[in-house]
């Protein structure tokens, strides 16, 4: 088991490196530091010269791999490749624009984002899950009928809507919580419940009806019948039986997005007022701050393939099959 | 053969019993009025055709049917209570209690994700109230019943770690768990070697006499039956169409499909005549005849059954025993089936030679993959086929035998040996020619899996031409294929059809339509009939036999039926962990087996008369990455000595020409050589 584990590890760390290959090439190839110094500052002031104080001041104005000029190590040190793209490794991610360092940032605001996020995906797990058990429990009836129906209808709403719904039905029309903002503290609960409770909402529709797809799936299944006819109850072939094999696939699909929960949510978090990360990505969007935008790739890059260790190592842990080979 | 307890009070009525199958509005009717009962300590066989209702009895009797599926008339009589009417919550008490339940396919039919111990265990504790330790000891008790060594680590292992065997075990011990008084068996041994199925076998009927249990035993293995059975019940399209003593049965069944069945045999009938395959189909539930269902496959037919229906009626002198035909058949069906005898086969000089032929799969682990051992799946097989002339390889699943199949297609590399081409050393070792590809050809076990579904079957022989560059331009090669499909039996309006608007039977056809769409001269079959039904079987055995002498192709025939191997082959080679241990003309082997594993393998085969111990073999087959020392044989075998655990026995010839890996070949072949 944990060689198996090291293993996976051993495996992530060519795709890191690949990942930081391509964010790079993506962020100083493609897009050239002049584009970026052309973008920031705007069609009325470029000029040639504009445009090199640009680039001197956040050292873009080195070479990209190899800097013939620099003497020693420093040939390989002194350049874009490794000051912007390879210290990331390490968790040195630079300036921002407005000059804050971009680590200590996400630091705090991680907080944030989590404490939306974390409550978002456990109440939904739970939620989801609960009525998918429900509808294919009474599969074949009206009420599995009206609830797939049901479904349907909760996907094909934008998230937009539930959002600015919510915000205008909760907060400003029987105004029980404030429409947006946060809180440290005790007081941070009312500003969490409105955005968590939309966010469970809106995953209602598509989870529990692919949740309902896996357990009947399940309940066509030979060992079913077997444990039916063992006298078992409804109940107990359910629970015991029928639960405990759909969580695998259930398992992978969810487990890969556990680590990307720190990155909290684009759109919740921006109409929400919250300091989390993902206000931060948007801001950072908005204002062409490429060294926030670069980081946030490079760790979500780095989070979705922790997310796929972690499904790897879960598997083993739930399929007895993978765990003994 | 327990005997029956003397009771006349039954322990299952089943009356009239009609099921439906719904597809979308309407519903189908498929099982129709069945009659049967079943006392205390009494086995009844059900047999008959995949598809012909079998399994959805069984789980009728459980109230367990699918949900497209719906009981439109009858009763069900079980220990005096009417089951159909039951309420859930009571049938709930009923299950896994008064009648337990084993499954066709013990693979799916074990949950994955839970350990023997608990599967077992939900059973003690929902009806026998046990707890805490009393169930594990329980379990425990139960698998050392059902004949698995080891029980206590077996508890806590899961499905996949049990072999094929161990795992019906395991459905057994479950089955038997609440101590019920009714066993449902679903094909409890159908997908085992025979030597577990005779274990299998052996374990229920040792189970029936101990507990005077009632045995309902769906199988379509009359060899089964005979060894198995008190009274048979013949199924034919949802019908009971015979219901007999065993006996009576055995000696002269009554109606013209049961007779058809024996004829269909290659156990039953004499060697050298010919199948008789029964021409047609089953006709489908949504079309049957009004009147009798056998009508249009029947050479007794008259026009009464095709305006009457036969009702089960019982027979004048023996209540006991019933057929469903206004004109049943009497006498002993095998006068009809003997016919002429096959030629006898022509020798000429050996097309492919194989010798040494070893295949080894390498075992990888820990974090840098290394290889750390071997499988020998294939360690030194040496063969050689001729024109006209068919191989058995025979032998018991991983023993290694479509390995050897696959590497002489080059769809694996081999690791070591040479393979010879009338004298001329192929460019064997990875080396892709082609034409030997068009030389050789190969028919698979699953004509389901083996079929492109997405194309026609013109498409499917047409891409095998021009693959090996038979044909190119396609009028050519519809003409071809067309002319193909007529030698297979099947007709030319097929060409534009899909694969799955046929049956088993066609598919097969089908797919050695494609294996001979490129002529070659040697055609490896892997188990082509093991999937299909015995009629079925039949056909294609027919169609096999019909090929070769036309176009004396020499056949490779991968398989674990004797009577397939007494039918067909010219000679005969056993397998056992990758090697073989006996090789030599058919009627020689099968007569007098030389070798002590040839032996136990050919008394496991159940027979039709019942009679023939089966000798019980020791353990399980040893996996092939760590074969044990000397004789690969010797843990499990009868005469082994001391010697045989030191050195693998040379393949020797005897006086007859047959060869023989073993230290002491039995008396009785050596001295069949002197009379030679
Ligand atoms: N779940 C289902 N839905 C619809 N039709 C079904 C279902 N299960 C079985 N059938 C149909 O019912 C008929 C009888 O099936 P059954 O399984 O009883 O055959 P069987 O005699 O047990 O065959 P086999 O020897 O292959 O096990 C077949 O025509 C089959 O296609
Ligand atoms: S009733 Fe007629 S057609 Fe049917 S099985 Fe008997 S003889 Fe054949
Ligand atoms: S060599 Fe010995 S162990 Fe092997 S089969 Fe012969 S008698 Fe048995
Ligand atoms: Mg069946």
């Amino acid at each position: 088991m944990l060689a198996y584990i090291l293993r996976r590890l051993l495996y992530a760390l060519p795709i890191l490196i690949g990942v930081n290959l391509l964010t790079f090439a993506l962020f100083f190839v493609v897009n050239t530091p002049d584009d970026m110094a052309r973008l920031q500052l705007g069609v009325k002031h470029v000029t040639p010269e504009a445009i090199q104080k640009w680039k001197a001041e956040r050292g873009y104005d080195r070479p990209l791999f190899w800097n013939p000029a620099a003497g020693g190590l420093q040939q390989l040190s002194d350049t874009i490749f490794f000051d912007k793209s390879a210290r990331m490794f390490v968790g040195d991610f630079g300036q921002a624009e407005d000059g804050r360092d971009i680590a200590r940032e996400i630091t705090s605001r991680m907080g944030p984002s989590l404490a939306i996020a974390l409550p978002t995906f456990v109440l939904g797990l739970f939620v989801t899950i609960s009525l998918a058990l429900i509808l294919a429990f009474f599969r074949a009836t009206a009420l599995d009928f009206w609830g797939v129906v049901a479904c349907v209808g909760l996907m094909s709403i934008s998230s937009l809507f539930y959002i600015i719904g919510g915000q205008y039905l909760v907060a400003k029309v029987w105004q029980l919580v404030p429409i947006s903002g946060f809180g440290e503290g005790l007081d941070a609960w009312r500003f969490l419940v409105l955005p968590v409770l939309i966010g469970v909402v809106g995953g209602i529709g598509s989870s529990t009806r692919w949740y309902r797809t896996i357990f009947l799936e399940e309940v066509g299944k030979d060992y079913v019948r077997t444990a039916r006819a063992k006298g078992l109850p409804e109940t107990l072939v359910f629970f015991r039986h029928i639960l405990k094999n759909a969580m695998i696939p259930i398992l992978t699909g969810v487990v890969v997005v556990i680590p990307l929960l720190f990155m909290g949510s684009l759109l919740t978090e921006s109409f929400f007022g919250i300091p989390g990360l993902g206000s931060y990505t948007i801001d950072a969007i908005n204002a062409q701050d490429f060294a926030v935008v670069r980081s946030m790739v490079f760790i979500g890059s780095v989070l979705y393939i922790a997310g796929l260790i972690l499904t790897d190592i879960s598997y083993t842990l739930v399929d007895p099959r993978i765990r003994f080979e | 053969m327990p005997s029956i307890p003397d009771t006349n009070d039954a322990l299952l009525t089943v009356q009239g019993l009609s099921l439906a199958i719904r597809r979308g509005r309407a519903h189908t009717p498929a099982v129709a009025g069945l009659d049967f009962s079943l006392r205390a300590g009494e086995t009844l066989a059900l047999v008959g055709e995949s598809g012909c209702g079998k399994s959805l009895t069984a789980q009728a009797l459980m109230r367990l049917l699918p949900p497209a599926i719906r009981v439109t008339a009858g009763q069900v009589r079980f220990q005096g209570r009417e089951l159909l009417n039951l309420p859930e919550a009571a049938m709930r008490e009923l299950r896994g209690r008064g009648m337990g339940m084993i499954f066709q396919e013990p693979a799916t039919s074990l949950n994955p994700v839970l350990t023997v111990g608990q599967q077992i265990g939900e059973v003690l504790v929902r009806h026998l109230g046990l707890q805490g330790r009393a169930v594990r000891e329980r379990a425990e008790a139960l698998l050392q019943q059902v004949g698995i060594a080891d029980p206590a680590r077996r508890l806590d292992e899961y499905p996949f770690q049990l072999s094929g065997g161990m795992k019906q075990r395991v459905m057994i011990a479950m089955a038997l768990a609440g101590e019920p008084s009714l066993l449902i068996a679903d094909e409890p041994s159908t997908a085992l070697d025979v030597t577990v199925q005779s274990q299998i076998l052996d374990l229920l009927q040792e189970l029936q006499a101990r507990r005077g249990m009632a045995l309902l035993l769906i199988t379509h293995d009359l060899g089964v039956v005979a060894r198995m059975a008190h009274r048979v019940g013949v199924m034919y399209a949802g019908q009971l169409v015979e219901l007999a003593s065993r006996d009576a049965f055995f000696q002269e069944a009554r109606h013209p499909y049961s007779r058809a069945l024996f004829a269909a045999l290659p156990e039953a009938v004499p060697r050298g005549a010919r199948l008789q395959a029964l021409a047609g189909q089953v006709p489908a539930f949504a079309a049957m005849p009004k009147a009798c269902r056998f009508a249009e496959r029947c050479d007794r037919v008259q026009s009464l059954c095709r305006e009457q229906a036969p009702l089960l009626t019982p027979l004048a002198g023996n209540p006991e025993n019933q057929v469903r035909c206004h004109f049943p058949g009497s006498g002993s069906f095998l006068a009809a089936a003997a016919g002429p005898g096959a030629g006898s086969p022509t020798f000429g000089p050996a097309l492919l030679e194989v010798s040494g032929l070893q295949v080894h799969f390498p075992i990888r682990k820990g974090i840098l993959q290394r290889v750390r051992g071997q499988v020998r799946a294939v360690d030194g097989v040496s063969l050689e086929l001729a024109p006209g002339r068919t191989l058995a390889l025979v032998g018991e699943s991983g023993c290694g035998k479509t390995t050897v199949g696959k590497a002489l297609m080059q769809l694996l590399p081999l690791t070591a040996g040479s393979v010879r081409w009338q004298g001329q050393a192929l460019a064997g070792q990875g080396g892709k020619d082609r034409s030997w590809r068009r030389r050789m050809q190969m028919v698979f076990q699953d004509p389901f899996a083996s079929l492109n579904p997405r194309m026609t079957v013109g498409d499917i022989l047409l891409e095998g031409m021009q693959a090996l560059g038979v044909v190119t331009d396609a009028a050519a090669g519809r003409a071809a294929s067309a002319a193909l499909l007529e030698q297979v039996g099947l007709q030319g309006d097929s060409l534009d059809r899909y694969p799955h608007e046929f049956s088993g039977g066609q598919r097969q056809r089908i797919a050695i339509a494609r294996a001979l769409a490129v002529s070659p001269q040697v055609l490896i079959c892997d188990e082509p009939t093991s999937a299909l039904d015995v009629s079925v079987q039949a056909q294609i055995l027919n169609l096999l036999k019909d090929l070769q002498e036309r176009l004396q192709m020499a056949y490779l025939f991968i398989t674990h039926n004797f009577a397939v191997v007494e039918y067909l082959a010219h000679e005969v080679a056993v397998m056992y962990l990758g090697r073989v241990v006996e090789r030599g003309s058919t009627a020689r082997v099968l007569a007098a087996p030389a070798h002590p594993y040839t032996e136990v393998l050919l008394s496991a085969v159940p027979r039709l008369d019942g009679r023939g111990r089966p000798i019980a073999l020791a353990g399980e087959t040893p996996s092939p990455a760590a074969p044990p020392a000397g004789c690969h044989f010797h843990p499990r075998c009868p005469r082994a000595v001391a010697l045989c655990r030191e050195r693998y026995p040379d393949l020797l010839p005897l006086a007859d020409g047959r060869q023989v890996a073993c230290h002491l070949p039995a008396a009785s072949a050596v001295q069949l050589d002197g009379e030679g």
